[in-house]
């Protein structure tokens, strides 16, 4: 069976030659590459045997997939698309049933070893997986099924990556992240909620035309977009040195675009790329449209208490109390000084007993003291 | 510790430290060189950045007020955060310092790190402490350096808890340097250790209060002991004598 390039499949798709090299070079611009990696992109596309994406849904809500066909520019998505969707996405393909499912074993038997698995949603583990059921089957099984001969695993979004919303406390149904599910391939974390469509094509066409993963952080990111914190880009961030704060959502400082720090940003705890890649074609960004940050791409950002504040709850951090770190050391500060002032009077009167009682002789009741 | 070689009436730790002893009324008073200048050194320093750390560290969590005008007129968060890195920096390189002396200093200058709990003595001492502070001693025992209560407090909060502060300091300071900066390189692994770097931030932010206990207590009970114990506290930890006063064995 001779393997299609991707060009290929492209033309097949109706895509110019023209609309593939424009692609190559938006793509290039994307990674953070020179525009001399244009041409490497489109050799690489033309020579290549096509590497399927296939593409399961656990527990989610699409998100990801909602984000991803929104990519910037038209081509990059029908691009992108043109390599994966062909194959399996229940939300995306032409085919269902059992006709659906006959797909994916056939790639699966056809590319083995040879494709790439991208996860949105996770598996939920609780009453033996019943919680999120594919073809009859609990998902956790497909899961583990298809990654036994994946060559990679993206894992989409902060669902994937990390749990998200169906993981949050008390995660009724124990949704559990992939990487804790599977434990023998490599994965590539692409976390938000939902990841910027760019920045999920950027990935994928990086793994597809260079045919090997991108450069991965401690956390399983890729470097090129999760280096860098909300906070370390964001264009309000001389407010927050000069020490100009939002202090309330309908005053002054929000009118005129200060830092949101006070009202709660999480910017400065987040890995992402907002604040550069921006949302939508580039239009905007939770913080350009006036709201802190939330921190989406985080591990548990759901659990870490109020978005509205910035200090956050402890009982999120498994000390079990409703209270923000200030408060349980302004308390705990008041008990120990109340404390050490009683101890100070009672010291004082001691004193002055034993004085009483000793007179000169000061040590004779206490000289047996052992 | 050293309680053992008080016993008797010989005068402590004859062995390793120089002694002096005067008549002073009628009453000897021995007076023994315990905290050498190194030690002393970064007592201060330590105190004084924790101080400033403290404070700088609660106003990047809770900034001031806003600032009226351009953001170019103003630096003040950048300020904070610059004075705050700065103490941390040299409350690091301190506590470096101070480990490296450890091994040049007396035998005092080592009881900071080390916590003796295999030696009976120790927990004898540790116990006749707890009960001289709960008032059910009328008087305490002799220490030449750190009172073994003194001693347990210090090691879990001075010794484990700054290094935790710097581990975490550092982790969240590398969030700025960037991966690839030495502080990436060193403590970056923090981060997603300990659940991320929000969380680091909250536990950095606990850990100050810890501190402030510590601080609190320690200062409290320093002036209370230099009055009421059996022997000169502050004058120790400011020029290095320690004077007992009374020539009692035990
Ligand atoms: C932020 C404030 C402070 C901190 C963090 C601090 C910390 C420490 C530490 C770690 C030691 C052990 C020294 C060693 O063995 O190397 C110590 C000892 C000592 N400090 Fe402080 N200190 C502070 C403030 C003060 C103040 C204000 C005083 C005086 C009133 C003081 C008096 C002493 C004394 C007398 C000792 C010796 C205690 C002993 O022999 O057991 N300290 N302090
Ligand atoms: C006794 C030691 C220290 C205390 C009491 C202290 C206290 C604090 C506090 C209360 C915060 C605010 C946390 C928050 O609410 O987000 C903070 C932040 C921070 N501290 Fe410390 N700190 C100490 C040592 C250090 C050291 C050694 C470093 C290393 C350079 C350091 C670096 C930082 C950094 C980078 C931040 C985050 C600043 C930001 O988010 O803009 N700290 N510290
Ligand atoms: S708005 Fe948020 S991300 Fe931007 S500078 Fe302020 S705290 Fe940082
Ligand atoms: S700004 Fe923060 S919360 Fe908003 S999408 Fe980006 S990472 Fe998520």
């Amino acid at each position: 069976m001779a393997l299609e390039t991707f060009y290929e499949v492209m033309r097949r798709q109706g895509i110019t030659r023209r609309s593939f090299l424009k692609y190559c070079s938006l793509t290039a611009a994307a990674l953070g590459l020179g525009p001399e990696f244009a041409p490497q992109i489109a050799e690489a596309m033309e020579t290549k045997p096509r590497t399927p994406v296939l593409w399961l849904h656990g527990l989610e809500c699409t998100c990801c997939s909602e984000s991803f066909i929104r990519s910037a520019h038209p081509l990059a998505k029908d691009v992108v698309l043109s390599m994966i969707s062909l194959d399996y996405d229940d939300t995306l393909m032409a085919s269902a049933g059992h006709q659906a499912e006959a797909i994916l074993d056939e790639v699966m038997e056809k590319y083995k070893g040879n494709y790439i698995l991208a996860v949105e949603g996770n598996p939920p583990l609780n009453e033996d997986g019943m919680y999120c059921i594919i073809g009859g089957k609990p998902f956790v099984d497909q899961l583990k099924k298809v990654a036994k001969d994946a060559k990679a695993i993206i894992s989409w979004g902060s669902c994937a990556s990390y749990g998200c919303v169906q993981a949050a406390r008390p995660n009724p149904t124990r949704a559990t992240p992939v990487h804790e599910v599977i434990f023998d391939k490599p994965i590539i974390k692409v976390p938000g909620c939902p990841p910027i469509a760019e920045v999920m094509t950027g990935v994928i066409t990086y793994m597809l035309t260079f045919d090997r993963l991108p450069d991965l952080d401690r956390q399983g990111r890729p470097k090129m977009f999760y280096s860098q914190r909300i906070h370390d880009k964001c264009y309000r961030r001389p407010h927050f040195d000069a020490g100009q704060y939002v202090e309330s959502f309908d005053d002054e400082g929000a009118r005129k675009g200060y830092c949101l720090y006070k009202v709660g940003c999480k910017g400065p705890t987040t890995y992402n790329a907002c604040s550069t890649v921006r949302w939508n074609d580039g239009v905007s960004f939770p913080i350009q449209a006036g709201h802190g940050c939330i921190g989406c791409s985080e591990d548990g950002f759901w659990d870490k208490g109020s978005w509205y504040a910035r200090l956050a709850d402890l009982k999120g951090s498994g000390f079990g109390v409703e209270a923000n770190a200030d408060q349980v050391g302004l308390i705990a500060a008041g008990a120990v000084g109340a404390g050490v002032a009683v101890h100070a009077a009672v010291s004082a009167l001691k004193r002055a007993q034993h004085k009483n009682t000793d007179n000169g002789a000061d040590n004779s009741a206490t000289g047996g003291e052992k | 510790m050293s309680d053992t070689s008080l016993s008797g009436a010989a005068p402590p730790a004859a062995s390793a430290t120089p002694v002096a002893q005067a008549i002073k009324g009628g009453r000897k008073l021995t007076t023994v060189y315990v905290y050498e200048a190194p030690v002393r050194l970064w007592h201060w320093v330590n105190a004084l950045s924790i101080v400033v750390l403290c404070i700088t560290g609660y106003f990047i969590g809770s900034p001031f007020p806003t600032l009226s005008g351009e953001a170019s007129a103003h630096y003040l968060m950048g300020t904070i955060r610059f004075v705050h890195f700065a103490a941390g920096y040299i409350l690091a390189v301190g506590f470096l310092g101070r480990i490296i002396w450890a091994f040049f200093g007396n035998k005092y200058s080592r009881e900071l790190f080390t916590f003796p709990f295999w030696r009976k003595s120790f927990w004898r001492g540790f116990f006749v402490e707890i009960k001289w502070y709960a008032f059910l001693k009328p008087r305490p025992l002799k220490f030449v350096g750190h009172n073994p209560l003194a001693q347990v407090f210090m090691f879990f909060v001075m010794v484990l808890g700054l290094a935790f502060m710097i581990v975490t300091g550092f982790a969240l300071y590398s969030e700025g340097t960037g991966p690839g900066s030495w502080q990436d390189k060193l403590f970056g692994w923090v981060l997603p250790l300990l659940g991320g770097s929000m969380q680091v931030h909250t536990l950095h932010h606990l850990g100050m209060w810890v501190i402030i206990l510590f601080v609190i207590i320690h200062v409290y009970s320093v002036i209370r002991e230099d009055i009421m114990s059996r022997q000169t506290m502050v004058s120790a930890i400011t020029n290095g004598h320690r004077t007992f006063r009374d020539d009692d064995p035990e």
